[in-house]
């Protein structure tokens, strides 16, 4: 099975191209964009990110984590009286806790990011021509003239086939 | 006058700023400026500069190398003045690294978009600087090797755990949780531009190691979604960091007894005085950079503008700090506070204490005139003059309470070796090196993010256009 690809030069005809397509029922396969275009994931009907609840998680977690350990280390592994403070001193514990949470968010989240998206050093990916340049690029399921006439209506400077499976390869 | 588009506020906001970058630019043509710098042959001021800095490098290392053969022994440091200058150099490069993480993270959170031209750039200074500001503790400590024991790690000590209590252990956390968090966001930044440098590469080693970077990315609108998502968190997540960093560093002076270090205002006024610094420094770096490598059509005089204003409310917030502190030594009726202060303005290091007031309260607010704001060479004469201000700031702070403690038996003075200006000297030559390498290796301005707010087919369009999707257009047809 093919799918048609149309190249376009404005973020708007792309936009476009993408809501006519949903409106016609197309399948949408993916888009290809040089920089974030607004409001293009709402276009295509692209479900909420679910990386900020990796995120709460993620500094949860590392924040607990941190605490614990502190308590640990402090109080029970090798208790020891630095100028009369109690062993478990919360308020002195907090930076490190706060540090570590950030950086347990952080690290978590890009780590989901990569995994989701399939990236990682050394991928060997092939962009569609200048799409990570000056062009816009709309992957449609089912190529034919159907799905022809709807990309060169929507202003399509370009429109080529291209088999499924070497199209994109993002889901 | 001409009638607001009542219907499109946005527009008619959009419409009435400058634009952020001068002259039409097209997609290509924003790709072209930055690519073109990469595969350009350096120019003889790029070569110039990296001579010097890598002079002033060669002499930080051999000094440092002297250092730890010998022992510290060999700098000023004394009984009981033992921090001055690593210690000052420490705090006055983590504060050079807060614009960065300031213009990529909390104008992002504000939708400022003139970030955009510098916040690659600025991102890479952070970096820098936190490497930098590094060394000094490292240093400090005598004996580098065991620079490990300030992790806490299972030992044969005990095992002896490191003291959670101690400020200078949170700085350990804050410093290196900032390294990376700020590492991490900034190659996040980089991955498209990295896959917009790989494409338009057509072979040989480069395109490899650019292919290698850039994780496969190929632009998917799906993969950009979950990005924007990605960036917003480590956005959210570098906002609160980069003031717990400061914040930190100060309690390392706040937390302590000693008159002129002991008060609660220390963590706004140290987070205030780095984005200060920080300004300077991305001013003094970009004002170079642009005109070395022509790219006042994207780093414009906006730009340079708008951070002229930053630097006048962060300078206004540094100079009633100064005043506030000197108000409440004298309120708090603690004569111990109250000689400290007096000692700061008139003792042995007054002079150091007034060129940190010109430095940092007056000359800032000569940027009050647009005229001023808006001149390059006006704006590097006080970005440099700033940084020597608040380089004197944490010097001041440092030297004069650690001179005149509690005990007049133990005043002492303070001067720095050979080997102290050397380091620091040194300290600046790394800076400038790798700052140098930065912008001949890497897309120096994010590529992305610039052709975002460039607008290009975002002219008011008419309802008609938008719906008509039955005019032709002439598509070219592959089969």
């Amino acid at each position: 099975m093919s799918a048609a690809i149309g190249y376009f030069d404005d973020e708007h005809h792309l936009l476009d191209a993408v809501r006519a397509a949903r409106a016609a029922g197309m399948d949408v396969r993916d888009a290809f964009v040089p920089y974030a275009v607004h409001g293009l994931d709402e276009a295509m009907g692209q479900p909420r990110s679910r990386l900020p609840w990796v995120c709460f998680i993620a500094g949860l977690t590392g924040g607990a984590l941190a605490l614990s350990f502190e308590l640990w280390t402090s109080v029970v592994s090798w208790p020891l009286n630095v100028g009369g403070k109690p062993f478990a001193s919360v308020p002195a514990f907090i930076p490190v806790m706060f540090e570590l949470t950030v950086l347990s968010a952080a690290l978590t989240s890009v780590l989901a990011f990569f995994l989701r998206s399939r990236l990682f050093p050394g991928k060997r990916a092939t962009a569609l021509p200048r799409v990570t340049d000056d062009r816009f690029a709309l992957v449609l399921e089912h190529d034919g003239p159907a799905t022809r006439d709807l990309l060169r209506a929507a202003g399509a400077v370009e429109i080529t086939a291209e088999a499924s499976t070497t199209a994109g390869g993002a889901t | 006058m001409a009638e607001p588009l009542s219907h499109h506020p946005e527009v008619a906001i959009e419409a009435t700023r400058p634009p952020l970058v001068t002259a039409p630019r097209t997609l290509a043509g924003i790709t072209d400026d930055i690519f073109g710098q990469l595969q350009r042959r350096a120019t003889w001021k790029w070569w110039a500069a990296f001579a010097v800095a890598a002079s002033l490098l060669a002499l930080g290392i051999g000094t440092v190398t002297y250092e730890i053969l010998t022992g510290i022994g060999t700098w000023g440091l004394n009984r009981t003045v033992g921090w001055a200058f690593d210690i000052t150099n420490f705090v006055f490069w983590v504060g050079i690294g807060h614009a960065g993480t300031l213009i990529s993270a909390i104008l992002f959170l504000f939708r400022q978009k003139w970030r955009t031209s510098i916040n690659r750039s600025a991102e890479a200074m952070t970096l820098i600087a936190v490497m930098c500001a590094g060394v000094f503790p490292l240093i400090h400590m005598g004996r580098p090797w065991v620079g490990f024991f300030v992790f806490p790690y299972p030992n044969d000590r005990g095992p002896l755990w490191v003291n959670f209590r101690s400020p200078l252990l949170w700085d350990v956390f804050a410093i290196s949780t900032y390294f990376t968090v700020s590492a991490v966001f900034w190659f996040v930044g980089l991955i498209p531009d990295l896959a917009t440098v790989r494409d338009r590469l057509t072979a040989g080693f480069k395109k490899k190691v650019f292919t290698a970077l850039s994780f496969g990315w190929t632009g998917s609108a799906r993969i950009w979604a979950r990005y924007e998502t990605l960036y917003m968190l480590l956005a959210g997540l570098a906002t609160p960091l980069v003031l717990s960093v400061h914040t930190i560093v100060s309690m390392d002076f706040a937390t302590s007894v000693i008159p002129g270090w002991h008060t609660t205002i220390f963590p706004p006024y140290f987070v205030a005085g780095a984005v200060f610094s920080g300004f300077a420094m991305v001013l003094t770096l970009l004002i170079i950079a642009r005109s070395v490598m022509g790219l006042e059509h994207l780093i414009t005089t906006r730009h340079l503008e708008n951070m002229a204003k930053i630097i006048i409310v962060t300078g206004s917030i540094v100079g009633l700090a100064y005043g506030t502190e000197f108000f409440i030594a004298w309120f708090s009726g603690n004569p111990y506070e109250r000689f400290a202060f007096i000692n700061r303005a008139t003792g042995p290091f007054a002079w150091s204490y007034w060129i940190m007031v010109t430095c940092n309260v007056v000359s800032p607010q000569l940027l009050w005139s647009k005229r001023l704001r808006t001149s390059p060479a006006v704006l590097f004469v006080l970005s440099l003059v700033i940084n020597v201000g608040m380089w004197f700031e944490r010097f001041v702070i440092i030297v004069t309470s650690l001179h005149r403690d509690f005990l007049p038996s133990s005043w002492t003075s303070y001067a720095p070796t050979k080997i102290e200006v050397f380091t620091l000297m040194g300290s600046f030559g790394l800076f400038f090196t790798l700052f140098l390498l930065f912008v001949r290796a890497l897309p120096a301005v994010s590529i992305g993010e610039v052709k975002s707010v460039l607008g290009v087919g975002r002219a008011p369009r008419t309802p008609q256009a938008v719906t008509d999707l039955s005019a032709p257009a002439p598509a070219k047809e592959v089969a």
